[in-house]
């Protein structure tokens, strides 16, 4: 099963620089294992020490929040978009340093 | 098409109609119908409009009992068997007029403002009553920055009759690339000043009151707590919690927006229905993002996300449309894609849950584990 996962702008660099991953898996944590794998470090960005996803990060399954599904058992299927979405402060210039 | 309409003269006027009461004529429109009412009694035109040919003040017009500024002004429609009434306003409903409907609470538009408001009052879904709707509204935009900026320029053309500006920065010459309400020379002056002068020029009917300062635990619930929608352009975290809590605490529509390099989201928080906290429970630790000095971001981006903020306030006050409530707007400007996703309340969530344990503001420096820099 492949799907798509959408990295958003502030964690491209980590995957080498792609805006956009095909991915197989049969979960959403199996996903992440094997985009791991691929791009050591992106599990640690997104899950905390518990492996729950942080609390600064979302993750989509189409249109839907996994923590409303099953979480990272939340089963994906062929066509999926997997979206990570991290808080962001911008508008303007001073943001966290 | 032409429709035959009636138009009842009011008492006073009735000297100029050769003491008919009522007259026939074929328009489109009230504008219409009065122009043709002129040509056929000449003195009636210096009676109705003024020398720049605008209809006058104290000239009070219905159609069918409604008040055409609570229509769509000059430019309402008329069909077939409509009655328009014109009532100098001198004469009351004493002559046998239509009495004027009950009124809300509202302004009266000018002339002038029926000419500047008129692409808006023509659209049914709008009309005076709207517009009138919004010249008594308030909105507090949180920054004067890169999405406060489109966003105060919209809302003040639109005629947002009072716009609070929270800000305590000054112009600084990179803002310029995207913060379109400043200018050149306006460098080094303090932002919400900058934006007060701006707005005057665009639309004198608008009123800014400038908060010279930065929104804190200390001041934010008294300065939110007199607007009616709160448009969130902070870009930094901890005043995004504080003004979360504030407008939940206060109940107040928050329209809040983030923007990264080219990529942003936009969405609506209404009271009882979630809080940015039950989609971003905790900030990232310090460090985990890097800011847009560092990482840049493309002006443009601020403009079409804060003129989407705008769009979504005055579809707000105006009780227009479906608003981003519920759903997470996310932007790639670069791919040009625009989704939606679902955003849920939390029934967990410590501000806006079933149970709050956070009751009232925090300490939201301490919260974010850093200083509160800035909010433009």
């Amino acid at each position: 099963m492949a799907v798509e996962v959408r990295v958003p702008a502030i964690l491209q660099s980590v995957v080498g620089g792609q805006k956009v991953l095909r991915v197989e898996g049969r979960t959403v944590g199996e996903i992440l294992d094997r985009l791991d794998q691929e791009f050591p470090g992106v599990k640690k960005l997104l899950l905390d020490e518990d492996g729950q996803v942080r609390r600064h990060i979302n993750i989509y399954l189409n249109d839907e929040d996994i923590r409303f599904l099953q979480r990272l058992e939340t089963p994906a299927r062929d066509g999926d978009i997997i979206s990570i979405l991290p808080a962001l402060a911008g508008g303007g210039i001073h943001a966290l340093r | 098409m032409k429709m035959p309409v009636r138009v009842y003269i009011g008492t006073p006027l009735r000297r100029f109609t050769g003491n008919l009461a009522r007259v026939e004529v074929e328009a489109r429109d009230v504008a219409e119908a009065l122009d043709r009412l002129s040509a056929r009694f000449p003195g009636l035109r210096a009676e109705l409009f003024d020398e720049a040919g605008q209809l006058r003040r104290y000239v009070n017009v219905y159609v069918n009992n409604q008040e055409i500024e609570d229509l769509a002004g000059p430019n309402t429609q008329v069909r077939d068997g409509d009655e328009i009434a014109v009532v100098p306003a001198l004469a009351g409903g004493a002559d046998g007029a239509p009495a004027a409907p009950a009124r809300e609470k509202l302004v009266r538009l000018t002339p002038e403002q029926v000419i500047r408001y008129s692409r808006h009052m023509i659209m049914p879904e709008i009309g005076g009553t709207g517009q009138r709707k919004l010249l008594s509204s308030s909105v507090l935009v949180i920054g004067a920055g890169g999405l406060g900026a489109p966003a105060i320029l919209y809302l003040a053309a639109a005629g947002v009759g009072r716009i609070g500006v929270v800000d305590f920065d000054v112009v600084d010459l990179s803002n310029l690339q995207r913060q379109v309400i400043h200018t050149t020379d306006a460098i080094g002056r303090p932002k919400v000043e900058s934006a007060r002068d701006t707005v005057r020029r665009i639309n004198p009917d608008v009123e800014v009151v400038p908060y010279n300062t930065a929104l804190t635990s200390a001041n934010a619930l008294d300065i939110i707590k007199d607007y009616d929608v709160v448009l969130n352009g902070s870009d930094n975290f901890p005043t995004r919690y504080l003004v979360n809590d504030a407008c939940v605490f206060l109940r107040k529509p928050l329209v809040d927006a983030s923007v990264f390099k080219f990529d942003a989201q936009v969405t609506v928080f209404l009271p009882g229905q979630g809080c940015y906290r039950c989609l971003y429970p905790a900030p990232p630790p310090p460090g985990a993002v890097p800011n847009c000095a560092e990482a840049g971001v493309f002006g443009v981006v601020t403009g079409l996300v804060g003129a989407i903020q705008a769009t979504e306030v005055i579809k707000l006050i105006l009780e227009l449309g479906e608003s981003l409530a519920g759903r997470l707007l996310l932007i790639d400007t670069l791919a040009m894609d625009f989704r939606t996703v679902k955003l849920r309340r939390n029934p967990n969530c410590p501000v806006c849950g079933d149970n709050p344990t956070i009751t009232q503001l925090i300490d939201y420096e301490a919260f974010c584990g850093v200083p509160v820099l800035a909010q433009s």
